[in-house]
């Protein structure tokens, strides 16, 4: 192979560093805009796309509401989102240009774990405080002090399917299946385990899957066989809802429970009538009473035809509390916002109040809901 | 016992659609030397074909029944074939004279723009598929329960493989496609018409992967663009185990990778469900790699 | 190729890069990220290249071995805290050396049993492979399994990513136009005329997967160190076929040709994001109405890749028509 021209290739690879390298550049600071601008990375296609459509629906109504009036400190928001296709690799692509070239002062998502901690670095490193709605691996908020959650940690709300299960339920042996590919399955199963044999209970069987699955009678009948009380199925409704269809065609008809990874609108569609009695944890219902809850739930039907689940919930939660750090530090300099993100007390969010904990986690309760006639129902709140 | 035998009957169904799927790969690598990486994805276009079709079938038959069940699986079946012939005559008939690393890439390429378009037309999230067929659990004596699609998933396996052996050894056209994957330049010279033949056995391969999609999507109702993908890699498999080329070998692989799967997930461990299949290819590739039933093809210089 | 060029090139990249080093690492930049995907895209290509393109071993397992490098080098410089600079590059360079030895030594375990197959068998085992790969490191729980590994340190910057770069380059293209080298064509051309002449394709074919693996290893180094974060999803089968894309796109064969490639996808890719986040078009009320070009880049690809087979198979940049 000849190469002509060495000269080019010289040249080409002199201007490369140079050009990007001199890139130092700080981004237009907002400072001396006339918006404050916000990102917020989601997952608005791909796999996971109902959870970032979600929250982002949730983050846009908030941004709306705060414009409508008046907006912060007197600017209107300026909310520029980024959709990381629920792949990975992408979020860490994204934060950085809406940090680098963009010029955020804060950052909203995300709601899966693992593209959270993705970008936790990033906003770390340039000390740009970053809101998580609804990633609840105790691993997100440890990457720093500039990182925030407005959501309980599957520790907590592992221990409150355990405590549900053993004590309302009153179950004494209990399978688990988890879904091998993801952090939040394999997290949640491990938190629930601990908190299931703490209260004196006994896991009998333990299976797995992966995240994509479709067939599920393998597992199922090898469980079936173990004859648990109930089986614990901490993964996303894309295969809870197989799966649980499947454990009633095999003819196991024990309660099936899970986390907040069932609450979307695809589960029942999908799980039908084998859901009837099956039980989860999530961070709030919709037939909560409270007027803040009503009033959030009506204003989101009427902008986009749909009753807001728990992630867009979060998703206007996050934003609103950012909104509210930022009115309380008087500024929109990360070090005064991420201060007083961190003193927040009882702020009155639509899942509850907020409270940051040392770790930066919300301590809230969870609500625990159940399936009657194709519909969530409410059934209980635990408090931490 | 009883769960040895559920298993079983679980490993039965699965291995079944795995058949289907895998004679559509063995029947155009007999008459092309090729590997379709894009039929995996014709399977999931059977269920999604399957999926749009049911609501406006309901126009003409009740949903669930059986006269509707089966409109919907000839259609979509019917709908594939078609597919299944325009993408040959477009992405692989003109590359025929080219080295064969050529097609591989276009097969590769027609693959990744079905599973991209796919994603991107019908939305990456998965959809509930309809009930078209009447479903009843069985539930025997012993704790052995199942329900009626699992039986119908092997029985209507079976009829197709009757169908296809009818075809394949008793028609014209079956026994064009045996001369063409004998000797190509041989039938030709015979006055076989190599196009049409060619054309035929995708159409008929594309027919049985999207009978293979509706049967899967009938038990596991939840379909998604990018579902052909970890069975299509199966059913080649599947196809290889048997013999690459032979009809009965693929049928037999596509059993014996659905049960074996089925077993060592549920009795070892199923952490590593997805690796079997690759495993059991390099065993086989390396031990035997004509497969069960298959001949030693010796390389002409 | 005139060697003597070869030399001062490779030399005159490593002293520009070294300005590089004075760049630090700027972790937010945005488009110091994107020169880094750029390096590490061309490394994986052109690695890629000598496997598929000059050997003719159609791999499909790629991203198998930039994983083993990353998870390699990240376990590594985990074991150490703050560093000052002259100390973080020394410990860098080791992992760098381990990551790509690691994923050479796999590269080594894909290499043998794919021996004796083709074309389709030989693309589906390495893909195989690589899925193999992700599902034992989704399993092992000493890197984090699904819940993936945080990388501790940013040390890839400017000098790493394109003195590698460059490095990768002249390694792969010296080796290709070497007396050695022309087994590898010798082997993609006519393996069976090859072994007639003599030629060893076992070593050469074993060769060219060892080789390629271990500056994929590298590649998968620079990423880890960059991108601070990794999961055994990110490493799967779509990665893989990126880089096949480039290798295709390039011209299987044409080290020239696979740079550009690489470059220009990896630009692409940015550039679509770009046009899909414009806000308001003319003509169109909707906000974001390019907001669709991001999922279509895929599509993109994959007509890419029909299309170029139809009408250009041996690469848009090659000059020269491939003989059949």
């Amino acid at each position: 192979m000849k190469i002509r021209h060495p000269h080019i290739y010289l040249a080409v690879l002199a201007v490369w560093p140079l050009l990007t390298g001199c890139n130092k550049s700080a981004p237009e600071s907002s400072a001396d805009s006339s918006t404050i601008k916000v990102g917020e990375f989601a997952s608005l296609t791909g796999s996971e796309a109902t959870f970032g459509q979600s929250s982002h629906k949730g983050t846009q109504l908030a941004m709306d509401d705060l414009n409508a009036a008046g907006g912060v400190l007197g600017k209107k928001i300026d909310l520029i989102y980024e959709d990381n296709q629920s792949q990975a690799g992408q979020s860490a692509t994204v934060v950085r240009k809406l940090i680098s070239s963009d010029g955020v002062v804060a950052v909203l998502g995300e709601v899966a774990s693992s593209r959270s901690l993705e970008a936790a670095p990033i906003c770390q490193q340039s000390g740009i405080p970053m809101i998580s709605p609804a990633s609840t691996n105790p691993k997100v908020t440890q990457v720093g002090d500039y990182i925030f959650r407005v959501c309980f940690i599957d520790p907590f709300q592992g221990t409150v399917m355990a405590n549900f299960v053993r004590k309302t339920l009153k179950l004494n042996s209990v399978a688990v299946l988890s879904d091998v590919k993801s952090d939040y399955s394999l997290g949640l199963a491990k938190f629930f385990k601990q908190g299931f044999t703490g209260a004196d209970g006994k896991i009998i069987a333990e299976e797995n899957y992966s995240g994509g699955d479709k067939d599920f009678s393998a597992q199922l009948t090898a469980i079936k066989a173990a004859n648990p009380d109930g089986i614990f199925v901490p993964g996303y409704y894309t295969e809870v809802g197989l799966i649980v269809l499947q454990a009633k065609q095999l003819g196991i008809n024990c309660p099936i429970f899970g986390g907040d990874g069932w609450e979307s609108s695809s589960l029942v569609p999908i799980g039908g009538a084998a859901l009837e009695g099956d039980y989860f944890s999530t961070h709030y219902s919709p037939q909560d009473t409270s007027p803040a809850v009503q009033n959030f739930v009506k204003e989101f039907t009427a902008k986009y035809g749909e009753t807001p689940d728990a992630m867009a919930a979060l998703g206007y939660d996050s934003a609103m509390l950012l909104a509210d750090a930022i009115k309380r530090a008087g500024a929109t300099d990360g070090a005064k916002v991420r201060d007083a993100l961190a003193a927040t007390r009882n702020f009155p969010g639509v899942t509850g109040n907020i409270t940051m904990d040392a770790n930066r986690d919300a301590s809230k309760p969870a609500v625990i809901l159940t399936i009657t006639n194709g519909a969530f129902k409410y059934v209980e709140t635990i408090a931490p | 016992m009883t769960e040895f035998l559920q298993q079983l009957i679980n490993g039965l169904a699965l291995g079944s659609i795995l058949a289907l799927i895998a004679l559509g790969y063995t029947m155009v690598y007999g008459i092309l030397r090729f590997i379709n990486f894009a039929h995996g994805d014709v399977f999931m276009l059977g269920a999604f074909a399957g999926f749009y079709l049911a609501p406006k079938i309901t126009r003409v038959l009740p949903l669930p029944s059986v006269a509707g069940g089966i409109a919907v699986l000839a259609v979509s079946m019917a709908i594939c074939a078609a597919l299944g012939v325009v993408i040959e005559r477009f992405a692989y008939r003109p590359l025929r004279k080219q080295p064969k690393l050529t097609m591989l890439i276009t097969a590769i390429g027609v693959s990744l723009f079905l599973e991209n378009a796919g994603q991107f037309v019908f939305g990456a999230a998965p959809k509930r598929f309809p009930e078209i067929l009447p479903s009843f659990p069985i539930a025997t004596l012993g704790g052995l329960s199942f329900n009626s699609n699992q039986i119908v998933v092997i029985a209507v396996t079976g009829l197709l493989l009757i169908a296809l052996r009818f075809i394949v050894l008793k028609t014209r056209m079956g026994r064009a496609m045996r001369a063409v994957s004998f000797n190509p330049e041989a039938a030709a010279l015979m006055g076989v018409n190599t196009d049409v033949v060619i054309s035929f056995t995708f159409a008929l391969g594309s027919a049985l992967a999207a009978a293979a999609g509706v049967l899967f999507a009938i038990n596991y109702p939840s379909i998604d663009p990018l579902m052909g993908i970890l069975p299509g890699l199966k059913a080649f498999v599947a196809a290889v185990l048997g013999g690459i080329g032979n009809l009965p070998g693929a049928a037999l692989g596509g059993i014996i990778i659905g049960v074996t799967e089925t077993l060592v997930s549920g009795y070892i461990s199923s952490t590593y469900r997805d690796a079997i299949a690759f495993g059991i290819l390099i065993l086989i590739l390396l031990v035997k790699p004509s497969g069960l039933l298959g001949k030693k093809e010796i390389e002409k210089v | 190729m005139n060697f003597r060029h070869a030399k001062t090139i490779l030399l005159g990249a490593l002293a520009l890069s070294f300005i590089g080093l004075f760049f630090g690492s700027q972790i937010s930049s945005y488009p110091l990220f994107v020169s880094y995907n750029i390096g590490i895209s061309i490394i994986m290509a052109v690695s890629l290249n000598l496997i598929n393109g000059y050997t003719g071993q159609f791999s499909l397992g790629h991203a198998g071995f930039m994983a083993v490098g990353a998870y390699t080098s990240a376990v590594i410089t985990n074991h150490f805290g703050e560093l000052n600079l002259f100390t973080a590059n020394a410990v860098f360079a080791i992992a760098l050396l381990a990551g790509g030895l690691a994923a050479a030594l796999t590269g080594l375990l894909v290499g043998i049993p794919t021996l004796r197959l083709r074309g389709d068998y030989l693309a589906i085992v390495t893909l195989g492979f690589g899925e193999i790969i992700r599902v034992i490191l989704q399993n092992m729980d000493a890197v984090g399994g699904a819940r993936g590994l945080s990388v501790n340190h940013a040390w890839t910057n400017l000098f790493w990513t394109f003195g590698l770069a460059a490095v990768t380059i002249y390694v792969i293209a010296s080796l290709v136009n070497s007396t050695y080298g022309r087994g590898f064509i010798a082997v993609r051309d006519d393996e069976i005329a090859a072994e007639a002449m003599g030629i060893n394709t076992t070593k050469y074919k074993v060769t060219a997967f060892i080789i390629g693996a271990f500056f994929a290893g590298i590649a998968g180094r620079l990423y880890a160190h960059s991108t601070l974060y990794l999961t055994p999803n990110g490493f799967g089968f779509m990665l893989s076929i990126t880089f096949v894309v480039m290798v295709i796109l390039g011209g299987m064969g044409n080290t020239v040709g696979v740079i550009i490639a690489a470059i220009l996808l990896t630009l692409l890719n940015e550039g679509l994001r770009a046009m899909a986040d414009i806000e308001h078009l003319p003509g169109f009320t909707v906000e974001r109405p390019l907001s669709w070009l991001q999922d279509a880049h895929m599509i993109i690809y994959s007509l890419l890749l029909i299309v170029l087979m139809l009408t250009r198979p041996q690469g848009l940049f090659t000059l020269r028509k491939r003989n059949n």
